[in-house]
This record gives structure tokens, C-alpha cells and sequence, in this order.
């Protein structure tokens, strides 16, 4: 019951939070919004940072071309209460992250749920 | 059986009620202030703690006279896309100076790389009252015999408002964060009084400009033991044709005092980093739309 009633919390707090800090400093027109993707690959930078937070990954294509991706977090305040802090990448970090793509087919875009070497969710 | 149900379906509604409220704002325009009931404080950082404790507690009366303690507005008071009142219309001066403000939210929103707000990109002062108009996140009352200090968990920043009788200058010098003087209008209410902004700083983050003429008053309205809430008017001829309401009755809880809250600044080096990212995001996209080049 405790577990329900928590997940549930967290559920909400998700949901709104998430829109409000990845849209809460600058337009979101370049994004394509109907699109997620899920990019494996290595940490190659992460920058914790006010207003916004960034990581790059090296990932490969579907041609196997590695492509630096450029991924946009919210701010550091909004994305710790998800359980992120300046220490959760290093280079060389394994992760998979679900990204909403920019519509240009740049490898840019926002980052939504990644998932560490260690199988944690953030 | 039959509780998470019915907490399942409040969520619901609770989810469809905040869809419905970013639908139905304007583009662009001020999102509508948050119920009172709806305010949850946030839980910005506790460490050290083990536990962070969100039931707040049973709520009391007013204390008289009191503002002590700390107190957070929840997501209301971010504010990303301008003050919540739609401003009243631009003077001439207003117009002018508002076409210079290249902001990352608003009626004057541009694309990342182009947004020139001098708190996000060259790391200046946000000044005030943008420190009430974005990004309010917890506030500490602190109050000394002469005066309250209000310390803002945003840009670590405070402010002394004078509580010892004494007037706000007449020919102030610009400052980022102005003067202030508070008084007790009634023994719930402590307004204070404030003049001598420095116009380079935007009132908000949708790039509304304001002139060092403008006076602002804060309303805090302390409804009960652990509620507040602010009311903020701002009069600027030089900017605005009329005085507006830019904040009116944002709600505020009162939180345990020992939240020993998030270090969030908007440094110098911070902001060139993330304009550099966005510039390296609007490159990618360029050599997207044309390989080789």
C-alpha cells in the first residue's frame, strides 16, 4: 500500500514536473515532441550548469557511424529532486538514454529517462 | 481496496486539471496563479538529513506581527514565462528598451542561441523585483532589530528591508537590488516599499523592461501559521502607462526550517558554458541542413 501510494506520488511529481523544466527557460519549436528514441552509448561530457544542464554521449547510428549527441537537461535544482547530482557521469560512463530528437535529424535533443551501467533509472 | 482507487482517480483529476491549466494558458502570456490548496512545497535539497519530512503538519493560527521561518511557493514561483499579471501596456521608452530584450520565454522568445538576458548568458544579477518574478523558489525571513533580511535560495541572494522607520530615498542610486522599507499595516500584513532598481536588469523572464523610476510594493499577507501570500504591484511611468499587478496572492508554505536547501546560482562561467552548448546545438543543426559545409 506504502509502495502504491509512493509510486503514485512520484508518478505526478513526474509528470509535472518534467515539462515544466525542460520547456522552462527557452522554446521547444525545433524539438519533435512525437518522437522518442533510445540512444546507447559512452558519456563523453556532462555539464551540471544553471539554467540547464547538457550531456554528450557517443552513440552509434544506425549505420554504425558514432554520433556525439548532445542531450539538454533541465536545471540542477529541478533535475536532483529526480536523484541526478554534479558526480552521476563520468567520461567513459556506459548509459541508455530516451530522447526526444530535434526534428532536423541533428544529434540533438532532450534527454527524458536515462538508465546507468548499474541498471538505476533517472 | 477501494482507497487506491479513489486516490488513483483525485489523481487523475489532479493531472487533467494541470493539463488543463497549461492548455489554457496564452502563449506566450502569464500562467494562471496556483490554488491555494494546490501549493506543495518542494523538497529542493535536505542534506545531511536523512529524512525529509512533506506532511507539513497541522496548520494554526497567524502569529501577530511575524514572518520568521521559511518559506517556499512551490513551482508558482518560478515564473518562467513573465510576471503573472499581464503587464499593463508599454510606454514609448517601454517599447523601445523591450526591443532589445531577446528572451528565452515569453512574447519576445528566441531561439537559444539568440536569447541576450544578462542573468542566464553573462551571468549578471538578476536584480530586483525580477527576484520576486522568476525563479522564487524558498525564502528565509530573518528578522534583526532593525530590520527583516530576506534570503532567497535563487542566486543566494538577500535583501535588507528596513523596518526602523526610516523613508526610502528620495534620489536613490540604481542598485541591483534597490531599497526597501517595511512597515506592519495590520497585524497580518507587513508591506514593503522599494525604489532605486538599476534598469539594466529585466523584471522578468519573459524580458519585460522596467526603468530605475519604477517603485514596487510587496504585499505579505500571512494567512495562518504556515501560509502566506504575496501580492506584488509595480509602478513604472517611464515603462508602463499604469501601475499593474505583476504577482497577486501567490500562496507560500511555511517549511521546517532545518531544509538545508540547494546551492543554485547562475555563475559567470556557468552561463558562458551553456550559451556555448546551445551554440554547438544550433552548429549540429546547421551541418545537418548542409553536410560538408
Amino acid at each position: 500500500m506504502k509502495a502504491t501510494l509512493r509510486g503514485l506520488a512520484l508518478a505526478i511529481l513526474g509528470v509535472l514536473v518534467v515539462p515544466v523544466t525542460m520547456s522552462g527557460h527557452h522554446g521547444s519549436a525545433s524539438f519533435d515532441n512525437t518522437k522518442e528514441i533510445t540512444l546507447k552509448g559512452t558519456v563523453t561530457e556532462w555539464l551540471w550548469a544553471n539554467p540547464h544542464c547538457f550531456l554528450k554521449v557517443d552513440a552509434k547510428d544506425e549505420t554504425g557511424a558514432v554520433r556525439n549527441w548532445n542531450l539538454e537537461f533541465g536545471n540542477p535544482t529541478d533535475i536532483t529532486a529526480r536523484g541526478y547530482s554534479r558526480r552521476t557521469f563520468k567520461v567513459g560512463d556506459e548509459i541508455s538514454v530516451t530522447v526526444t530528437p530535434v526534428k532536423s535529424g541533428a544529434p540533438v535533443g532532450r534527454a527524458r529517462v536515462v538508465t546507468l551501467a548499474s541498471g538505476q533509472k533517472l | 481496496m477501494r482507497k487506491p482507487l479513489i486516490i488513483g482517480i483525485a489523481a487523475a483529476a489532479l493531472l487533467a486539471s494541470y493539463a488543463a491549466t497549461r492548455a489554457q494558458a496564452p502563449p506566450g502570456g502569464p500562467p494562471p496563479p496556483l490554488a491555494l490548496a494546490d501549493v506543495k512545497w518542494q523538497p529542493w535539497s535536505n542534506t545531511g538529513l536523512p529524512r525529509i519530512p512533506t506532511d507539513l503538519g497541522p496548520d494554526g493560527p497567524a502569529p501577530r506581527r511575524q514572518l520568521a521561518g521559511m518559506w517556499d511557493p512551490a513551482r508558482g514561483g518560478i515564473g518562467a514565462r513573465g510576471a503573472r499579471g499581464m503587464p499593463a501596456p508599454l510606454t514609448a521608452w517601454g517599447e523601445m528598451v523591450s526591443k532589445t530584450h531577446k528572451s528565452g520565454d515569453g512574447v519576445r522568445q528566441v531561439e537559444a542561441p539568440d536569447i541576450n538576458d544578462p542573468l542566464s548568458t553573462q551571468g549578471d544579477p538578476g536584480g530586483y523585483p525580477r527576484q520576486l518574478l522568476f525563479e522564487l523558489r524558498t525564502v528565509q525571513f530573518l528578522p534583526t532589530q532593525y530590520s527583516i533580511v530576506a534570503a532567497f535560495m535563487w542566486e543566494r541572494r538577500y535583501r535588507t528591508i528596513w523596518t526602523d522607520g526610516r523613508a526610502l530615498p528620495a534620489d536613490p542610486d540604481p542598485r541591483w537590488y534597490g531599497y526597501s522599507v517595511g512597515r506592519w499595516e495590520d497585524d497580518y500584513t507587513f508591506v514593503v516599499n522599494s525604489n532605486g532598481t538599476d534598469e539594466r536588469t529585466w523584471l522578468d523572464n519573459a524580458g519585460n523592461p522596467h526603468s530605475s523610476e519604477m517603485t514596487v510594493e510587496e504585499r505579505w499577507h500571512r494567512l495562518s501559521e504556515k501560509r502566506l501570500e504575496l501580492t506584488v504591484t509595480l509602478t513604472d511611468p517611464k515603462a508602463y502607462t499604469r501601475p499593474w499587478v505583476a504577482l497577486d496572492k501567490l500562496p507560500f508554505v511555511q517549511i521546517p526550517e532545518n531544509v538545508d536547501l540547494i546551492e543554485m546560482m547562475n555563475s559567470a562561467t556557468e552561463a558562458q558554458a551553456v550559451a556555448a552548448a546551445f551554440r554547438a546545438e544550433r552548429e549540429l543543426e546547421r551541418q545537418q541542413a548542409a553536410p560538408g559545409k
